[in-house]
């Protein structure tokens, strides 16, 4: 691949972490003091190592001999012919642990390497960002505790199992909601009392600076093939790209390629649960209002007192109530359009996806397809057949099949359906 | 808004240093077991030797606190605590004359909005704001509104902390400053004199020349014996989680709570005077 990558683009953050600067406050560091000469300190490593061409070209060789990088542009062709317009797929499914959270916490544990120091801690909402850490620890010969919510710990067995077998320890939270976002008060705990030889491996572009610059530069690889990748193929920019959004780390390494792409039209989708018109969602930025939660001013789902709320969604990548603060930033300066994907449609695009293209998305990644599909037929409507629209397939779906089992009453005998149909008529 | 009657924490500290003591810092959070109760707890502190109360305002996300005070944090917002009761029980605790400090985590305050909580604090007789979460350098809409009310703005400091980030926090203190001795979270490890001599001797050489800010030490503080051993070294033992176990093992009998909280402020005043 010849295209040049820009390290830099116009939305990025200054050297404290603002976006959009100080006087937009996206970002910055609300942090314990205890922590801050911890993150102090891997700023500037986290410098250094992206100016040190022998650093960038060892995470390098890891993503491609151990990781399996770059991950393919797939045409989807089945799938464009029903929308109309052409459908690309960057297929970070096909990635070691089949996701593209292998990026991220291979980047953040070279670095851990690089600073000396030997142990590292990861909080996991359903466990994919917890099995992405506890394998690079192994990967590395670091020590790994993942905290998970206690409730977590229960609905995903399997995955607790997988970080068990990698040799990670997980601490079930019980604090709180027992949730992500407890999971990552925890891990935040664990770090303010051992931080003199452990890293927090933050799973995604949220929390106090420099995580989600750091977490961003470390995932970026998705756009900046992807681009190349269409660019050689097509010899065009593709008209729009599209992503799912929780905290919004695969967003993010998606967008920064294509930020100054002017003519690239640019969009976040977020998890809506059953409804943004219903308490249960996890539509950050569309509901949100602007606080502080786990270091960065963001948008975030809260109450009148500023607590925050429990946000809901079928996929357990995209439940959080805040959001990566560049995607505030971009989402304040108009730059990316971030819509609401409900439970609903996401498991449609879900289903979709599988018979169309024999490809099962997880259940993030299927946000993005429902949503990219809506953008394409307007595209089609507007360009005709040539119009293009990339979508990140940031995950491929067995970690969810319990969850599709039970959404599609899937492995049940034809005689027991139809019982079904015959009690709900309406299905 | 002026006010004439608030003591601020520099006096009750100024007190104390005039009696060759430590002053007793006391913390419990607002609305537990629920309002009128946190009130009478909080006020058990007071007439039980306390100089400077603390009083949490009970927040979801609390990363800088252990088990204990989550505990009683989580029951206050489930009995549905709001900002205003704090308030409220900031104005109930300041009426006794003792200097009142809230400790918050930062967006309850950013939510309600910097000016108007400020406003507000400063009318319900409060003294300032402890901020876990926010450093000077990430708080200048708060400093600016502290400024504008004379309330106390308590910054933290830890042994992690470089010289340079212990200059420039202390030189944007008022009150004291709070030094976390040990690197960790409330009520989970204990500290001791010596662990937290070095940063207690770095946090007074660095502070402000002639400011004579007053270093209190807290998270890890529960025994009269460690409040004499630090009161040799400080300006103010800083005790909450111990007090907060006091009223968590008395959930079911509310009065025999306030006399073991009572008692334990007794045996810590009796510790700072030891000192």
């Amino acid at each position: 691949m010849t295209t040049e990558v820009h390290r830099t683009t116009s939305y990025d953050a200054d050297e404290r972490g603002w976006f959009g600067g100080p006087e937009q406050g996206w970002g910055g560091r609300f942090m314990p003091e205890a922590l801050v000469a911890a993150l102090d300190e891997l700023t500037e490593a986290w410098h250094e190592a992206m100016a040190d061409p022998a650093f960038v070209a060892e995470f390098d060789a890891i993503l491609r001999d151990y990781g399996g990088m770059p991950s393919p542009l797939y045409h989807a062709e089945r799938l464009s012919r029903q929308v109309g317009a052409r459908i690309l797929l960057k297929r970070e499914d096909l990635n070691h642990t089949g996701a593209h959270k292998i990026r991220n916490v291979l980047g953040q544990a070279l670095l851990t390497k690089r600073m000396g120091k030997t142990r590292v801690i990861a909080e996991t909402g359903a466990g994919q960002h917890g099995v992405a850490s506890a394998t690079a620890a192994a990967y590395f010969g670091l020590d790994c505790t993942v905290y998970m919510g206690a409730v977590d710990t229960r609905r995903q067995a399997l995955n607790v199992a997988r970080m068990h077998l990698l040799g990670a320890e997980v601490v079930p939270v019980e604090s709180g909601s027992a949730t992500l976002k407890d999971a990552i008060n925890e891990a935040l705990r664990d770090w303010v009392a051992s931080v003199d030889r452990t890293a927090y491996l933050f799973g995604t572009a949220a929390g106090p600076h420099p995580f989600p610059s750091m977490v961003r530069d470390f995932t970026r690889g998705i756009g900046d093939e992807a681009r190349a990748q269409v660019l050689e193929r097509y010899g065009v920019l593709p008209d729009a790209i599209a992503a799912c959004v929780g905290g919004g780390s695969n967003a993010i390494g998606l967008f920064t390629a294509f930020l100054d792409d002017e003519g690239v039209a640019i969009h976040g989708f977020e998890p809506g649960g059953e409804g943004v018109d219903t308490p249960r969602h996890a539509a950050t930025i569309h509901a949100g209002e602007k606080g502080v939660l786990h270091g960065a001013r963001t948008y975030v789902l809260q109450d009148a007192d500023g607590q925050t709320i429990e946000s809901h969604s079928i996929s357990a990548g995209l439940d959080y109530p805040g959001v990566g603060p560049q995607h505030a930033h971009l989402a304040a300066t108009g730059r990316v359009t971030y819509t609401p994907v409900t439970d609903v449609e996401a498991m449609d695009a879900m289903a979709l996806l599988s018979r169309t293209e024999g490809i099962i998305p997880a259940i993030e990644s299927a946000h993005a397809v429902a949503g990219a599909m809506r953008v394409a037929r307007e595209l089609a409507a507007e360009k005709g057949p040539d119009a293009t629209v990339l979508i990140n397939l940031s995950g491929r779906g067995d970690k969810d099949m319990g969850t599709a089992i039970e959404w599609f009453g899937l492995g049940r005998t034809e005689a027991e359906i139809s019982d079904d149909v015959t009690e709900e008529p309406v299905g | 808004m002026t006010r004439t009657t608030t003591v601020t924490a520099s006096t009750a500290f100024e007190r104390a240093r005039a009696e060759g003591r430590a002053a007793l810092v006391g913390y419990l959070p607002a609305g537990y077991p629920d309002v009128a109760g946190g009130i009478d707890a909080l006020k058990a502190l007071v007439d039980s030797g306390c100089d400077v109360i603390e009083i949490g305002l009970p927040y979801s996300d609390p990363v800088m606190d252990g088990p204990t005070i989550q505990a009683a944090a989580q029951a206050a917002l489930e009995g549905g605590v709001r900002t205003t009761d704090v308030l409220r029980t900031v104005e109930a605790v300041a009426a006794t004359g003792t200097p009142t400090l809230v400790m918050t985590y930062w967006n309850p305050v950013e939510r309600y909005g910097v000016p108007r909580f400020a406003a507000d604090l400063a009318s319900a007789g409060g003294a300032g704001l402890i901020t876990p979460d926010l450093t000077p350098d990430s708080a200048p809409e708060w400093i600016a509104a502290a400024d504008e009310h004379g309330l106390d703005k308590v910054f933290l400091v830890a042994p992690s902390s470089t010289d340079e980030r212990i200059a420039m926090t202390t030189a944007a203190c008022r009150g004291f400053v709070y030094a976390t001795g040990i690197m960790g979270v409330t009520g989970t490890t204990q500290t001791t004199a010596a662990a937290v001599a070095p940063l207690v001797a770095r946090t007074r050489a660095l502070s402000p020349e002639g400011s004579d800010l007053p270093v209190g030490v807290g998270v890890g503080v529960s025994t009269g014996d460690q409040a004499a051993d630090l009161a040799e070294h400080v300006d103010g033992v800083i005790v909450g989680s111990a007090f907060v176990r006091r009223l968590l093992d008395h959930a079911d009998d509310r009065p025999a709570g306030l006399r073991a909280l009572g008692a334990l402020a007794e045996e810590l005043a009796a510790g700072v005077r030891r000192g």
